[in-house]
């Protein structure tokens, strides 16, 4: 129970995922003079996949049962029980 | 009308009721109920790092360079996604180490070094001047405009305006005012400033709505939304090249932005302030890191349109985009929104300077100042009974100062840059500490020498790469510092360093201090060793989810308790030091009594309260010094050890102790296998005895009953018969007197009578007393060769004799009766006598040699031939040999006969001890 096993890997994956999506050469695509709905591209692009990306967190995290104690690693021994009930259900 | 003292009279209002929330939210929680103890408020006290760089100078950055203002925000949403695990790390190693500061966290982590928290302290405070200084500017301008309205008139440059009407003075004296007020109120040994938080959190909210108001008034008030602004800006010519990156240098910068913002958003003192120390409760981490991110994309997308709304407002550089914000709404003459956006500014700046500047003071305070007055022993500071009236006025004395240099920097460097610009030559600074922090909490090998080198390598780099330049284009240290390099030495042009071309300013700056930086820190780390503390820290650090409270320490004391408790009121009062003590009654279920000596577990605990006070190196000063240093004095530790490895040494000496033992037992076990095998030859013995006893006496018995039974026999055969019967007699009691012999032989029993004699008689009589013995065997020639001077030896004359005898009749046993012959040859050999008896028998095979001296072992196979003799002649002879020092053995091969040879060590080179005469030894036999 002392590292949140699941959530840290997908927060790492949308980590990679950020990473990607706000680096060239894949924001070169969209890198065009073009105007899409009226708004420039790039403007459109970088906004939507950060809104995109804040959302895929926010489900990452706040589906997650990471909640740890607030002091210690030794969480109420109930804690980690709960955990593999869920992940069994 | 919006007036100079209109405004001054709102900003101030606008003030009094932050300091107005600021105390309600510390009377709160005195009263133990937080209002800042949920994650909406964390989040939000989070968005200080939008500061008047966000509000006023994303703006300008945009209609310099479209979207690339961006990086700066998308940086931290990236890091955020780490944050559950990352940030939450430094959380967690914090609290347990009541850790206070960026520099406290480094200190701690190798090793509690004040030199290390010193350094970064001073790196930290002169790398923020400009961002502090970029604050007032921010502020004073924007008053500036304001003041102006309706005319949109431009500043004029702070630089020619004498000091005393200058704006941003002003600026910074109520700014340092502020910051005293909310942070330096008292010393809390936890350094939560929940007041401040809430203000902070308060801020945040009016920067955003002001923002957004001013976004919206804008795109739908001034323009009809985003697609008719963007399609105006399109249509302008210029504007368009603004709606992308522009190519590879464009990249570059976005690149190095992001990697800028993504560190900046911890290692910023006032984030880490925010972040880290006002942090309480760990799990708020959890909705941070979206909510964060969410409240900067919201402040952001505004920024472009606000940008081409200016642009397109206001001719080719008439207005300085950076006043955009405020200008665009004032040009279209709305008072209300002009002076909403002049308080989010105000909000954004003042949030900025206030967390900065405590979050500096605190450091000043605890990493540079106290280290350095603690040990100055004249100032006898550590005895002072309260102390927390020093520490107040230390911090307040930093923040003001701290602030007058900002404003120093602001007058110095004047209008020369942007607000962003100004900014990132912070941002720069601050990123020198992510190699130490990161590494420090994922790298167990980081040295404290790896982190001094790296941070003062990156630190020196960044002088050299973005102050020095900002100092020579505001005219000080002269442009062709920038242009030609020092000198005229074109390779050390500071914004093109060895010729590393192409890169902004900053890019540039972020390559060449992170190559030194994490270059110096890897490389020193790997060459240089940590000591112990250093060790320990770093474990705890890397390892700060592993374990389940922060490991116990290496120490003997003599303080008492009642010491610690003094030494921590004197620091943070005696009303916080007694909660304190009676907290650690509470949890650990303890009485503390003031006259028992500390032990480890309340050592620690009041170090770490003191820490949260006055930092943890300073903290270990002090402790130490109730101590008598004898707490992590390294000398203390190395003895400890020493003791350890004496213990080694003591086991190993068990260890050499056990294997004595087994090869005592193999010994033993050794003895035992030979007993067994005695035992075995004693049986062996008995029966072998009991054997050669039985055969003589069978033949008596059985020739007697032949005697007895034929009463008529012929007297010749009788006298044969009788014959036999004295014959086997004769043989049992040779038989019997042999075994005697041995026996007490071998028990040590037999009488000796030692003396010298010349050996030459006793083996004329030997051969004398065999003469009868040849005789009756055959033709058995004996021959003799005994020399004239042969050596005097202490013997029993009788017992050698013995010898001699049983030498030549076992000769003469087994030689041929028709062609054998003995000869017995002695001689001086050494100083010792020499005899040899040899014949031309049989001959004894040479696996025999030794088993013949064994008692009844004859040569050959004594089940099938006929035993010639008692089998105890020569276990005898070597027995009588052994006694005189001598010794016997056997050269021979199977037909080509024997040679016994014996010899005895001659008497002189003995020792002449009283030995009977010759004349007593013959009268006892």
């Amino acid at each position: 129970m002392s590292r949140p096993g699941l959530t840290h890997e997908r927060l790492v994956a949308l980590f990679a995922l950020g990473v990607f999506l706000f680096t060239p050469p894949f924001l070169g695509i969209f890198n065009t003079p073009d105007r899409i709905l009226g708004l420039p591209s790039l403007y459109l692009y970088l906004f939507a996949a950060w809104t995109l990306l804040i959302v895929l967190v926010t489900l990452a995290i706040e589906s997650s049962d990471a909640d740890e104690g607030p002091e210690t690693t030794e969480a109420p021994a109930g804690g980690s029980e709960v955990t593999s009930d869920r992940m069994g259900a | 009308m919006l007036t100079a003292p209109t405004i001054v009279i709102i900003a101030f209002l606008y003030l009094c009721l932050l300091f107005a929330i600021a105390y309600y939210g510390d009377k709160r929680a005195d009263r133990g109920r937080s209002i800042i103890g949920n994650p909406y408020i964390y989040a939000l006290s989070i968005g200080v790092y939008a500061t008047s760089w966000t509000f006023y100078g994303s703006v300008g950055r945009a209609a310099s360079s479209g979207v690339g203002f961006l990086p700066i925000y998308i940086g931290p949403t990236l890091t955020f996604i780490l944050g559950w695990y990352l940030i939450r790390k430094i959380i967690r190693i914090s609290k347990v180490n009541r850790i206070t500061s960026i520099a406290d966290f480094i200190a701690s982590r190798y090793g509690k070094s004040s030199n290390l928290g010193g350094l970064v302290t001073i790196i930290a405070v002169v790398g923020i001047l400009p961002y502090i200084s970029l604050q007032l500017k921010a502020i004073s301008m924007s008053f500036s405009v304001l003041v102006g309205y309706p005319e949109i008139v431009m500043p004029a440059q702070s630089g020619s305006t004498p000091i005393l009407q200058d704006t941003a003075l002003y600026v910074a004296l109520i700014m340092a005012a502020f910051a005293i007020l909310f942070g330096t109120r008292h010393i809390d040994a936890s350094e939560h400033h929940e007041g401040m938080v809430a203000a902070i959190a308060f801020e945040s909210v009016v920067k955003l709505l002001a923002f957004l108001a001013v976004g919206v008034f804008v795109t739908y008030g001034v323009y009809q939304g985003f697609g008719d602004l963007f399609s105006r800006a399109a249509s302008s010519g210029d504007l368009a090249k603004l709606f992308t990156i522009d190519g590879t240098s464009g990249y570059t910068s976005w690149i190095s932005l992001t990697v800028l913002a993504m560190l900046a958003i911890f290692v910023l003192p006032r984030q880490f302030q925010v972040l880290v120390v006002e942090n309480v409760d760990e799990r708020h981490v959890k909705k941070a890191v979206w909510l964060f991110p969410l409240y900067l994309l919201l402040i952001n997308i505004f920024v472009l349109p606000i940008a081409f709304g200016g642009l397109l407002h206001f001719s080719q550089g008439s207005v300085d985009a950076d006043t955009f914000v405020l200008a665009v709404p004032m040009a279209e003459r709305q008072q209300t929104i002009a002076l909403l956006a002049f308080i989010g500014g105000l909000s954004a700046a003042t949030g900025m300077i206030i967390v900065e500047t405590v979050a500096l003071s605190t450091m000043v305070c605890n990493d540079l100042v106290m280290p350095t007055l603690l040990r100055v022993g004249r100032l006898h500071l550590s005895e002072r009974r309260d102390l927390t009236g020093v520490l107040l006025a230390i911090r307040r004395g930093a923040i003001v100062v701290i602030v007058l240099l900002g404003y120093a920097y602001v007058r110095l460097i004047g209008e020369t840059y942007a607000l962003v610009t100004i900014g990132l030559v912070s941002f720069v600074a601050a990123a020198q500490f992510a190699p130490a922090i990161v590494g420090g909490i994922l790298w167990t090998g980081a040295t404290k020498a790896g982190a001094l080198a790296g941070l003062t390598g990156g630190f020196l780099v960044w002088i050299y790469t973005l102050l020095l330049p900002s100092f020579a284009r505001s005219g000080w240290i002269g442009e062709s510092f920038v242009n030609d390099g020092p000198f005229g030495f074109a390779l050390l042009r500071p914004y093109e360093l060895f010729g590393l071309s192409g890169l902004d300013s900053i890019a540039h700056a972020l390559f060449w201090t992170m190559v030194v930086n994490v270059g110096l820190y890897v490389a020193v780390s790997l060459v240089t060793s940590q000591t112990i503390i250093e060790r320990s820290q770093a474990n705890q650090f890397v390892d700060i989810f592993g374990r389940g409270a922060p490991g116990g320490r290496i120490w003997r004391g003599r303080a008492t308790i009642g010491d610690l408790r003094l030494l921590l009121a004197r620091f943070i009062g005696e009303p916080l030091a007694e909660a304190a003590f009676h907290r650690f009654t509470r949890e650990r279920g303890r009485r503390l009594d003031d006259a028992s000596p500390a032990d480890a577990d309340i050592v620690s605990y009041v170090e770490r309260q003191l820490a949260g006070a006055i930092g943890a190196s300073s903290a270990r000063i002090m402790v130490a010094s109730v101590l008598r240093e004898e707490m992590h004095d390294i000398d203390e530790v190395m003895q400890i050890l020493d003791e350890a490895s004496e213990l080694i040494v003591y086991s190993r000496r068990l260890e050499e102790k056990s294997k004595e033992l087994e090869a005592a037992t193999n010994e033993l076990r050794a003895a035992n296998e030979r007993l067994k095998e005695l035992d075995k030859l004693k049986d062996d013995f008995v029966t072998t005895v009991s054997h050669e006893l039985r055969t003589p006496l069978t033949s008596i018995r059985s020739v007697s009953e032949i005697v007895h039974d034929y009463p008529d026999l012929p007297i010749e055969e009788r006298r044969e018969f009788l014959q036999i019967i004295v014959q086997e007699s004769e043989r049992l009691t040779r038989l019997l007197t042999d075994i005697l012999d041995l026996a007490k032989m071998e028990a040590g029993k037999i009488e000796w009578h030692m003396a010298d004699i010349a050996p030459r008689a006793v083996i004329e009589q030997a051969l004398a007393a065999t003469k009868g013995f040849v005789r009756k065997h055959g033709k058995v020639q004996v021959e003799t060769a005994l020399e004239d001077d042969l050596p005097v030896v202490r013997v029993d004359p009788d017992r050698l004799m013995q010898v001699v005898v049983n030498l030549i009749s076992n000769a003469v046993k087994f030689s041929d009766k028709e062609t054998g012959w003995v000869r017995l040859e002695a001689r001086r050999e050494d100083s010792a006598l020499r005899v040899n008896v040899r014949d031309n028998g049989i001959g004894i095979d040479e696996k025999d040699h030794n088993r013949i001296f064994e008692r009844f072992q004859q040569a050959g196979n004594t089940l099938t031939e006929k035993p010639a003799g008692t089998g105890l002649g020569l276990p005898i002879s070597r027995e009588i040999l052994r006694h005189f020092d001598g010794e016997i053995w056997v050269e021979s091969e199977i037909g080509k006969g024997a040679t016994f040879s014996f010899r005895i060590p001659a008497a002189d080179t003995r020792d002449a001890v009283a030995a009977p005469t010759g004349a007593s030894a013959l009268e006892a036999v």
